[in-house]
């Protein structure tokens, strides 16, 4: 690594060469007010010129996200001229952005409004006309409001960089161009995953989830008893809704606000995890005997299906048939739960926390209602929205209690649904009880380390008695193309795929807190390179803790299969927790 | 095939002497050429010369007078222009009528047709070949070479008149020494930059790389601007062989031009070229035996403005939206596909040929100490010989407005030229004796730009010249940054406002800030140029502004809250013309007779006028005025 000397406001500093101005500002102890740079470069297209600096070498004023430094480089930040700039083109966004700060759901967490403190911009004489406005709320997943977007291009490159898709691209021109999917359709009619990695980076309210805390004000206004089921990933993130320390577990306060917050039974998705192993790992094996279509692949990550549905139509045979974990919860709670319980199905109301937006569309797929027409799940929030919700109560998640989930019928969970919110999680765990069914034994390690961590594809040759299987995983559409366009030629040489849909699988989701640097002032520099693994680590390390690991070993599975549902895979089975996949047009 | 060097020598001989030939009438020939540029082909050029060729065919004249289109001869204002060798006589503003009277009179009597030939609105005399018309004294062609002389279709043509002799000598040459005279000629940028073109190219030849590309921009947005069009027009295989030397150079295999789709001729007669250039082996594999490979390739641009900008350019051959990316890296560096990539214009690579055929002196020779050779300008706006004019570098503003324009019609006053196009400034008549180039013009607060030069006079608006800019330019924004997308429209509206009449005080401070913000933070050479025009009205025009917001006045009576219209009762005859014209009904009659006229007087009732001028541009009489 070599080191240029430049000067900062006069003083001097070595960095590293190649570093842009913005980022070896940053390491030397300075912050640059900035919008459109996000993730060292991921998106710096230079567009929104509120890091303009004065730089020598360089004629006018620099934007410093994109600028490198080089050496014997002069850098003033405070200069009025610079500071001038600055504010005026913060000014000049403020003018042509809707003014409704408080109803705006970033509101609290707006990087605009950050630099509009920070510059003092004040839009006065720039009054003027708007860009002509769109906003599309038609998906049950994502709202874009282009009231609200300055055309930073951050979502347009987490697009293509998560998904190697261009769902988001500019549109017009000049004054009148927008950001939005192509023809400025809606989501709902553009070949959209809805994973809401856009929302996870767009630096103001232009594309936010569709919140729907509404919904359990109306089911509990209606009487509706309501069960509610927290995924493996929200524990992991939940915290920093509050100010705690990326990578905090905090499944004990999860839970105690969530028995505050008036709902009947708190369970945890886990369970659906565990019974979504038993069905998935015996419908691999079936498919391994029976000389079914292989490989099979994954089904739980509901953006992952919708990418399958748009891009790989005629690839759906090797998606695996079953539900994923928190429809299945739903599907059990209706059915069983109901039973045993002696509620009427139709006044349960299912709310699953979710880290995800594209479950919000999910759970309104007419695959996912049952026979009476009942969805599985009735409501979807994200880890976002269940930090509104807990906030919206009045309560100071920090002084919780740690408390227990229900324990009664669908309580009992293994390490192996935990490790669900990770990109090879799931493969992990499905392994693990396929390896039983093949063999009749445990697999004496337990973990599978050749499938954790972060590479884009990972890949394995696992020993089952003698016999290998070959497996890999992929998260982020990019991979999965990769892998995809393997099984589709035929020379896929592997027997069994996951695929998560958000890179980083769900600890990264769409659905989870913002990791926003800017607003993170205890958090180390690299947040955004760490974060992932971070928030990983507290799931792997509530695997480590359990002491059964193996969904096939949670004993109210085995309870439920006894009692209700039969063999996996069988009859009963097949009807809850069993779903299946259409080929979607891109445009119609 | 042409594979030799020598085999080329053999055919440019040839070509040499058929085209001499036809220029000097040889065997009592003779030869009738018509302008086939752009603006002379909407005046019907294409017609005339088919009626030409008709009436020469009926005449039994076919063995003894060749009819064959040129490219454009710049002079706009006075085209059609027919052109008879060997004689050299130019007609000019020709119609299809009058073709039959220049084959009768002139192609078969020998006889002039005097009432077609140019007159010095100066001394009324006129005037019969080309070169003694006031226009071309002053000019020299290095960028136009062969514009108005050969068929641009016709390859032999442009190989008969020095073509492709540059490339033979390039081949000759190593590509450090093609770069050193490129770089000793002090050839700069002819599409606005003004960057030296050799050191750009040694950039790229620097590079390691084995793809690197060469590209043409022929993406010219100015409006009013057509210096490229008429080179690719007038002389396309010029382009193509700056092209190829620019490949040789920097060791590319593939070059790229682009030109926006509104210029189909040039881009059907630059199709030819490339194929004819190929067809007998000028351009692909292994040229003339060198093992030096060039191929060339056409992409059209769908007029955008900013794809003039380069890396905007790159995207859009690249299928991507054009928007500037942000530099560095400079395309040198990572270009088209992130490859090494040179951009030069159009008018840049036409000059390269005529650097390595004459040598780098003959090109420096011309010009000021860091501006070599010549530069096109597109003349227009109020003054009388608007068109496309081709002057040394060093040439000032007086001899270009005056000498060759020929200075503003009706006897009205010089107010200011905008050079540059909407990206340029306003230079006052304080800067006549400026001598035009790159730096000189930046210094004094306008841009060479492309070479758009239009010329204002005392009847234009200041406020309202900057408006029309920015209308243009926030039309053209891309809406990529801020400053460019946002700040173009507050620009916008605020001069709307102050040319409304509806101005404060404040706009002042504003229109400041948002030049200052936009000159200063925008991403790329559009933004940060589109202040310009306000800039610089500000800079020497504050009284027009002033008079606008405070006054309510717009002293140059163009802006239609701010004046109307009025007649002078005393030179009225009462005619009532005017009220015959009025599609508002606002002219009625007074009671009013003036001294030594018979009938009333009229007058406009400022209530009911729409302020559209049909009164005043009707009035025999004068009397009509604007206050």
């Amino acid at each position: 690594m070599s080191l240029v000397n430049i000067k900062i406001e006069g003083h001097p500093y070595q960095v590293e060469a190649g570093l842009t101005i913005l980022e070896a500002a940053k390491r030397c102890g300075y912050d640059i007010p900035s919008l459109c740079a996000f993730n060292h470069g991921e998106c710096n297209q230079g567009s929104c010129r509120v890091c303009l600096v004065e730089a020598t070498g360089a004629r006018g004023l620099v934007a410093s996200c994109v600028y490198p430094v080089s050496e014997g480089m002069e850098i003033t930040i405070s200069s009025p001229k610079a500071v001038q700039a600055r504010r005026i083109s913060v000014e000049l966004l403020l003018s042509n952005h809707s003014a409704w700060c408080q109803e705006c759901g970033k509101n609290g967490s707006c990087e605009l409004l950050r630099v509009a403190q920070m510059t003092g911009a004040r839009v006065i004489n720039k009054a003027g006309a708007r860009t002509p406005v769109t906003v599309d709320e038609l998906s049950p997943s994502i709202i874009r409001d282009t009231s609200k977007c300055i055309l930073c291009g951050r979502c347009i490159a987490r697009c293509q960089n998560a998904h190697g898709l261009s769902v988001l691209g500019f549109e017009n021109r000049g004054f009148n161009t927008i950001v939005g999917p192509a023809e400025n359709r809606s989501f709902m009619d553009s070949p959209c995953i809805l994973c809401g990695q856009c929302v996870s980076v767009c630096p103001t309210g232009a594309l936010l989830e569709k919140s729907e805390i509404w919904k359990i004000d109306e089911a509990k206004k209606a009487g509706k008893y309501i069960v509610v089921q927290t995924a493996p990933a929200v524990r992991a993130a939940l915290g920093e809704e509050f100010g705690m320390k990326i990578g905090t577990p905090v499944t004990g306060k999860m839970v105690a606000a969530l028995k505050r917050l008036g709902f009947d039974k708190v369970y945890d998705t886990n369970f659906g995890a565990d019974l979504t192993i038993m069905e998935e790992a015996n419908e691999l094996v079936n498919r391994i005997k029976n000389g079914g279509v292989l490989p099979m692949i994954t089904s739980c990550s509901p953006g992952w299906v919708n990418y399958a549905e748009y891009y790989y139509g005629d690839q759906l045979d090797h998606l695996s048939s079953c539900k994923s974990p928190h429809e299945m919860f739903g599907a059990i709670v209706k059915s069983y739960f109901a039973e045993k319980n002696g509620i009427d199905p139709k006044n349960i109301f299912v709310v699953s926390i979710m880290p995800c937006t594209a479950k919000k569309f999910e759970k309104e797929r007419d695959q996912l209602k049952n026979a009476a027409g009942l969805p599985d799940v009735d409501c979807v929030l994200t880890t976002r929205e269940l930090g509104d919700l807990i906030r919206r109560s009045g309560i100071n998640f920090a002084k919780l209690p740690d408390e227990e989930f229900d324990q009664d019928l669908l309580g009992e969970y293994t390490g192996a649904g935990v490790i669900f919110g990770v990109t090879g999680g799931v493969m992990e765990a499905a392994l693990r009880t396929a390896y039983h069914i093949l063999t009749g034994k445990e697999h004496e390690l337990v973990k599978f380390e050749q499938v954790r961590g972060l590479e884009g594809i990972k890949e394995a040759a696992i020993d089952i008695d003698g016999t290998t299987v070959n497996v890999a995983v992929a998260h982020g559409m990019k991979n999965a193309k990769v892998l995809m366009d393997e099984v589709r030629a035929g020379t896929s040489k592997y027997t069994f795929i996951e695929i998560m849909g958000c890179p980083g699988g769900c600890v990264a989701g769409g659905g989870q807190p913002y990791v926003k640097p800017c607003f993170l002032p205890n958090e180390d520099i690299d947040i955004l390179d760490t974060y992932k693994a971070k928030r990983s680590a507290a799931l792997y390390t509530e695997d480590e803790r359990q002491t059964v690991r193996q969904s096939h070993n949670n004993t109210q599975i085995q309870q439920l299969y006894k009692d209700y549902l039969g063999e996996p895979c069988g009859h009963r089975a097949h009807e809850l927790l069993h779903t299946t996949y259409a080929a979607r047009e891109r445009f119609n | 095939m042409i594979k030799t060097p020598e085999q080329l020598n053999e055919k440019i001989a040839a070509c040499s002497a058929c085209l001499d030939g036809k220029f000097k009438g040889e065997q009592g020939k003779r030869a009738v050429v018509l302008c086939g540029g752009t603006g002379c082909l909407s005046s019907n050029s294409a017609e005339i010369r088919e009626k030409f060729q008709k009436v020469i065919d009926e005449k039994g004249l076919h063995d003894k007078v060749s009819v064959n289109q040129v490219g454009c001869f710049g002079f706009c204002s006075q085209g059609p222009f027919v052109k008879i060798f060997p004689e050299d006589t130019l007609y000019r503003m020709v119609k299809l009528e009058d073709v039959e009277e220049i084959v009768e009179k002139d192609l078969l009597g020998g006889e002039i047709v005097e009432r077609l030939l140019y007159v010095d609105p100066a001394t009324g005399e006129k005037v019969q070949r080309q070169d003694d018309i006031n226009f071309y004294k002053k000019q020299h062609r290095i960028a136009l070479h062969g514009c108005g002389t050969i068929d641009p279709e016709n390859i032999d043509e442009a190989l008969g008149f020095g073509g492709y002799q540059g490339l033979m000598r390039a081949l000759t040459m190593t590509r450090q020494e093609v770069i050193d005279e490129v770089l000793k000629a002090g050839l700069r940028g002819r599409g606005g930059g003004g960057f030296p073109t050799g050191r750009k190219w040694q950039f790229a030849y620097n590079e390691a790389g084995d793809e690197k590309y060469v590209v043409c921009n022929g993406d010219e947005g100015d409006p009013g601007a057509f210096m490229d069009r008429s080179i690719l027009e007038g002389n396309p295989l010029a382009v193509i062989e700056g092209m190829v030397i620019a490949g040789y150079a920097i060791g590319a295999k593939n070059g790229y031009f682009y030109v926006r789709a509104e210029y189909p001729v040039a881009v059907r007669r630059l199709r030819i070229a490339i194929k004819e250039a190929k067809e007998i082996g000028l351009l692909g594999e292994n040229i003339l035996g060198t093992g030096f490979s060039f191929n060339v390739h056409i992409r059209l641009g769908a007029g955008a403005f900013v794809c003039g900008e380069e890396t905007a350019l790159l995207n859009s051959i690249e299928g991507k939206r054009g928007m500037p990316r942000p530099r560095p890296p400079f395309p040198a560096v990572k270009g088209l596909w992130q490859c090494p990539t040179i951009v030069n214009n159009v008018e840049t690579l036409a000059c390269v040929p005529y650097i390595l055929r004459e040598g780098w002196e003959a090109f420096a020779k011309y010009g000021t100490e860091k501006s070599k050779g010549t530069k096109v300008f597109a003349l227009g706006g109020k003054i009388n010989n608007v068109g496309l004019v081709e002057v040394p570098m060093g040439t000032t503003l007086r001899e270009l407005i005056y000498d060759i324009g020929g200075g503003i019609p009706n006897g009205k006053e010089f107010k200011a030229i905008q050079t540059g196009g909407p990206s340029g400034g306003c230079l006052t008549k304080e800067y006549l004796d400026e001598p035009i180039d790159f730096d000189n013009l930046v210094a004094k607060g306008s841009m060479m730009g492309s070479g758009g030069a239009i010329v204002m006079d005392e009847d234009n608006c200041m406020v309202d010249v900057a408006k029309f800019y920015m209308e243009f330019i926030c039309d053209e924004s891309c809406g990529k940054c801020t400053p460019c997308r946002i700040g173009t429209k507050r620009m916008l509206e605020i001069l709307t406002k102050i040319t409304e009449g509806k101005g404060e005080p404040d706009d002042i401070t504003a229109l400041e800030e948002l030049v200052h913000v936009t000159q200063n933070g925008s991403l790329c050479a559009l933004g940060q140029t589109a202040a310009n025009p306000v800039k610089s009205t500000m800079t020497h025009f504050m009284d027009e502004y002033l008079a606008h917001i405070n006054d309510k006045k717009c002293p140059a009576h163009v802006c239609k809250n701010l004046m109307q219209y009025k007649i002078v009762k005393d030179s009225c005859f009462g005619c009532g013309m005017c009220a015959k014209q009025c599609p508002a009904s606002a002219i009625s009659r007074t009671d009013y007779v003036a001294p030594g006229k018979k009938l009333a007087a009229m007058e406009i009732d400022p209530q009911k006028c729409v302020k559209c001028g049909a009164c005043m541009s009707t009035c025999k009489f004068k009397a009509i005025i604007k206050e």
